[in-house]
């Protein structure tokens, strides 16, 4: 089975290449594969039949439970059959019928079989699904073909919507019934199937899926619109394939599922209702394919119904029903398509006389037509014979569920069918006084290749109703799964002067009656009130959504990211503000402080923040900024963090210096507040109310933790990893992926950075001499000159921009950071410090070097690009996760070193430093890498110059910076 | 055990409100001091649901694990500072591209956005 399905989909994939050169051929090979399909089905039949069901089996994702179990019993039997029987006949009809884009239809019908063949062999609720959204999925492409006129596009979208949404509704009831019997595996579920509990509505969630896809009341506008696709569509998906799914799946479960309520009264309900509205629509329409379409809805409502009950013998009509339907539907589609071909028309008011220029298709359709009706001896015939028998026997002896209207229902649907069969007959072949005999187009050279596989599908219709004790064979272990409260059925021609033979010959009496009154009636019919038309009220559902969609587009969609930001917040505000207030456990007073020294740490950075609030001037902001994170250090230490502390105060000093270097390009100001006084004071409370509602979030946070916290592992664990610091520990060994993640987005930041200045700034990534500021101003005082080569590159300065005094300290300083910042990363193991720490201490010694000297990749003896540093670093520290693989270690775990050296003595370390020097270079690369972007490339030469042109005027804000 | 301080509350709670203040403003650098105080607020808001103050958690200097700091919002914390300083940096080079392309450095309102509401409802 998988081999087949998989089969089909290469199958496909390969036709629409061969197309532009084989042309038409490509519908042969297409059609070999659902032939090999059902000589496949045919050799297995015998011990299928018997009793035997081969599955197959792999697993799609275990460790959900996801496996694909596929299984062929006789039911799934019948239906390949069906599938594959029908679909070759359609793709050698396609080969004649089809003129134009054979790769890609021939191909999405081959497709389409095959999901079709998993969809009927699936063993597992959830694969089932899959297979049955595929099918809706492929439906959608066929019915709008290339899409090019709206009608299509409008059928295959609606088709789309009304399968998928009861589709969804399905797997809900799935999932549902799933989770009841603790087994996704239908054999299963059907052998044991739960009850109670919420059985009941997940039985009515997958029925809704069953009608939207077989197309029942009043969920049926999909199909008739569905046929201004191609007829091979048509005939397959609408008539033989897709819309059966439903009534199999009906089938499928009614074995478990038919006595729990509300199975029974709400299948009965639905199918026979279609089957009544279905026939007597059919009856008005003037297309012929609308009146097939109608058709079909009318006998997958009775095929829904008789598989629904589900008893033994209304099942074994059932599927009986279910192979005619199948052989003649699909050769009145194809029979119609033949018309269209000959006439160019298939409006009934239009044909006329065609029935005596094409004797063989008037002979073949005539065949077809009687089986639809119920005529001897086609299978139609022995599918009626054997439900009206069903249910006039349960009517008479039946548990009294109301049997006698189920078969007044099939009595009145059975005439309406023939009276529609007649209608279609004819419609298309008769002659009409005073209608021109229909011209025909085309001289009919490629009639003959399209009559052969009707003519195959009408001889199955026939040869299933002579050759009975086969069609019996094949139906009849499927049927007896089922309990038989009378005596078991057997199909015949011939049962005797029977009821059901009466009430059959009743019938279609009516039917023919009821054609001769059908002018009469038509009157009738136009002068009542029409009944809401689903077609109508769909339409007004889809116009209804679309304009609710628009008015909430418009009312949210405003544009403004402030606006955004408050409905956010607002948001926040609500819900868990409301679930805030709504708790019953009051809050325990808080202590006032921890540590008294928390109270002036908090006044400072609570004093800086709200005066950073307020203020005008981007360098103010920037520094109280600053003040802000150093108060919030100092409150780490307070906490016992001194690691955090150490890094916040070097990260707010880098983040300092580049904001200020910055700032030089722009504007002092930090511009008007925008917004009205409402939206001000709209926006002052919202933040207020956000702030409180934290603060007391906290509050509440603190004092529900009941779990232990995680992080003793940690603290038990950390000798074995060599280390005293466990949040060092942590970063390079514990948790030491996440670090690995997390400077590669420091890295990819400053890369960003590089490129969105650099951009404007030209070669942003060489470090230029400053042009010569003079021109511009007059310093009123000058530092002395330095005589002596402090720093080599100051020379490149211009004279007023240098200091003595700086360039002495820079020189003094830099190689004792950098010692420093060695240290901090070698013992960060032990004592506060490592990676980052050492990185930003290291970055700092060059920031201090660039400020006063101009660069700061002086200190190397060949200019270094920063981001080879800073991606070396990442490189590293991959490295060094990696290599513990090498010797059969864990990636990312450690180990510990302890070597005695001569002189330094003995040294102990862990395998673990290699990936903080990684973590240090990187964020030391980073740093330069920052120096570089947006250090010179703030002044470029024709702005030092004052030649701004079309940018806005620079203030020359260079002063400020150096001092 | 202790449950969390009102002063450092009060200052989460205000640096909460003055982050989120600045936020909802238009000038991209005030929005900018709001995300930087708004990192500040959360890290410290990490480090506090951790549970209240303790000796540094080191071994080997005399102290007993059991008054250890929590390490791991620590260790979190640290890392959220320093990708913190990356996303600022980079904000701050969006701020000094709009001054210098658009001659602003304001959020405007997103012409597109509303022109996306006006289409659907023609249509």
């Amino acid at each position: 089975m998988l081999v087949l399905i998989a089969a089909h989909a290469a199958v496909a994939a390969v036709l629409p290449a061969l197309a532009p050169r084989a042309g038409r051929a490509v519908w042969w090979v297409a059609a070999l594969v659902p032939l090999a399909t059902l000589v496949w089905a045919a050799a297995l039949a015998p011990s299928v039949l018997d009793g035997d069901t081969p599955v197959e089996h792999f697993g799609w994702a275990p460790s959900l439970d996801l496996e694909v179990f596929l299984r062929l019993d006789a039911l799934s039997l019948l239906m390949t059959g069906v599938i594959s029987g029908v679909g070759a006949a359609v793709l050698v009809y396609g080969a004649r019928y089809t003129s134009e884009g054979h790769g890609r239809e021939s191909a999405l019908l081959l497709a389409f079989a095959g999901v079709m063949l998993g969809l009927v062999t699936a063993d597992n609720l959830l694969v089932l699904y899959v297979f049955w959204e595929l099918t809706t999925v492929v439906s959608f492409l066929l019915i709008a073909g290339r899409g090019r006129t709206r009608e299509h596009r409008e059928a295959a979208q609606q088709a789309l919507v009304v399968t998928t949404g009861g589709g969804l509704a399905m797997l809900l009831g799935f999932v549902m019934l799933g989770e009841a019997a603790g087994t996704y595996r239908i054999s299963e579920l059907v052998a044991d199937p739960p009850d109670g509990g919420y059985v009941p509505a997940a039985l009515v969630l997958v029925l809704v899926g069953v009608f939207t896809k077989s197309a029942q009341f009043p969920l049926h506008g999909w199909l008739p619109a569905a046929m201004v696709a191609p007829t091979t569509v048509s005939a397959y998906l609408h008539a033989a394939a897709m819309v059966k799914a439903g009534v199999y799946l009906t089938a499928r479960l009614a074995p478990g599922f038919a006595d729990t309520e509300p199975w029974r009264p709400l299948v009965l309900t639905v199918g026979l209702l279609s089957l009544v509205v279905g026939a007597w629509r059919a009856l008005w329409e003037s297309d012929l394919k609308r009146v097939l379409a109608y058709g079909t809805i009318s006998e997958l409502g009775l095929l829904i119904a008789l598989f629904g009950y589900g008893t033994r013998n209304s099942a074994l009509a059932g599927e009986v029903m279910l192979l005619a339907h199948a052989t003649f539907k699909a050769s009145l589609f194809l029979i119609t398509g033949l018309v269209e071909h000959h006439t160019g028309t298939r409006e009934i008011g239009r044909l006329s006389g065609l029935g005596r220029r094409r004797p063989v298709l008037l002979t073949l359709a005539a065949l077809a037509a009687a089986s639809m009706a119920g005529l001897p001896p086609l299978a139609g015939y022995l599918g009626h014979e054997a439900y009206l028998d069903t249910f006039w026997n349960a009517a008479r002896h039946g548990p009294g569920a109301g049997e006698e209207w189920v078969l007044a229902a099939l009595v009145a649907g059975s005439a309406l069918t023939a009276t529609y069969a007649v209608r279609y007959l004819w419609g298309a072949f008769a002659g009409r006084p005073g209608t021109e005999p229909t011209p025909q187009e085309d001289p009919g050279d490629r009639a003959l290749g399209m009559a052969v596989p009707i003519a195959a599908l009408v001889a199955a219709t026939l040869g299933l109703g002579v050759w009975y004790s086969g069609t019996e064979a094949l139906t009849e272990p499927y049927a007896a799964l089922l309990p038989s409260p009378q005596e078991p059925y057997h199909l015949a021609l011939w049962h005797g002067l029977s009821p059901a033979l009466l009430l059959s010959a009743a019938a279609l009496a009516a039917g023919l009656l009821l054609y001769r009154l059908r002018p009469a009636l038509s009157a009738v019919r136009d002068r009542s009130p029409r009944a809401p038309d689903a077609q109508g009220s769909y339409r007004q559902a889809v116009r209804g959504l679309d304009g609710a969609a628009a008015w909430l587009t418009r009312r949210t969609q405003v544009g403004s990211l402030p606006v955004y930001l408050t409905v956010l917040l607002a948001t926040v505000l609500l819900v868990p503000g409301a679930a805030l207030l709504l708790r019953d456990v009051p809050l325990p007073a808080p202590p006032l402080w921890n540590s008294a020294v928390q109270v002036p740490l908090a006044a400072v950075v609570l004093i800086t923040a709200l005066a950073l609030a307020t203020a005008r001037h981007r360098l103010a902001a920037a520094l109280l900024a600053g003040a802000v994170g150093y108060g919030v250090a100092g409150l780490f230490l307070v906490q016992g963090a001194p690691d955090l502390a150490l890094t916040q105060f070097l990260i707010e000093t880098l983040t300092l210096v580049v904001i200020v270097l910055v700032l030089r390009g722009l504007p002092a100001e930090l511009g008007v507040r925008t917004g009205s006084r409402r939206v001000r004071r709209l926006r002052l409370a919202v933040a207020t109310a956000a702030g409180a509602l934290v603060a007391v979030l906290a509050l509440a946070v603190s004092t529900v933790r009941r779990e232990p916290a995680v992080s003793e592992f940690y603290t038990d664990h950390v000798e074995e990893a060599g280390a005293h610091n466990v949040v060092n520990a942590i970063i390079v060994d514990f948790r030491a992926l996440d670090t690995l993640g997390e400077i590669a987005v420091l890295l990819v930041t400053a890369i960003g950075v590089g490129a969105l200045i650099g951009v404007l700034g030209g070669r942003a990534a060489t470090i230029r001499a400053r042009p010569p500021a003079a021109d511009r101003y007059e310093p009123t005082a000058r530092w002395a000159l330095p005589h002596e080569q402090w720093l080599p590159e100051a020379r490149e300065l211009p004279a007023h921009d240098r200091s003595l005094l700086l360039e002495i300290l820079a020189r003094l300083l830099f190689p004792s950071v950098l010692v420093l910042s060695l240290y901090l990363l070698y013992s960060g193991h032990l004592r506060p410090g490592g990676g980052f720490a050492g990185g930003l201490v290291a970055g700092q010694a060059f920031t201090l070097r660039y400020l006063v000297g101009g660069r700061a990749d002086s200190a190397f003896a060949v200019p270094l690009d920063p981001r080879l540093v800073a991606g070396g670093g990442l490189a590293l520290a991959a490295a060094a996760g990696l290599a513990p693989l090498a010797f059969g270690g864990e990636p990312l775990g450690g180990a510990l070193v302890s070597v005695t050296l001569p002189v330094l003595g003995h040294l102990e370390a862990t395998t673990t430093l290699v990936f903080d020097t990684g973590v240090y270079l990187l964020v030391t690369g980073v740093c330069l890498k920052l120096l570089s972007a947006v250090g010179p490339a703030q002044e470029t030469p024709e702005e030092a110059a004052g030649k701004s042109g079309g940018t806005p005027d620079t203030p020359a804000t260079a002063t400020g910076s150096r001092a | 055990m202790r449950a969390l301080d009102l002063t450092t509350a009060l200052v989460v709670g205000g640096l909460f409100a003055v982050g989120f203040h600045l936020l909802l403003q238009r000038s991209l650098m005030r929005l900018l001091f709001g995300f930087l105080v708004l990192g500040h607020s959360t890290n410290l808001l990490v480090l506090m649901a951790a549970g209240p103050p303790g000796d540094p958690p080191i071994t080997g200097e005399g102290h007993a694990p059991e008054t250890f700091a929590d390490p791991l919002p620590q260790a979190m914390a640290l890392t959220a500072i320093v990708i913190t300083f990356g996303v600022t940096v980079l904000l701050l080079a969006l701020v000094y591209r709009s001054w210098r392309i658009q001659g602003h450095d304001e959020v405007r309102d997103d012409v597109e956005d509303r022109r996306v509401g006006e289409e659907v409802l023609e249509s």
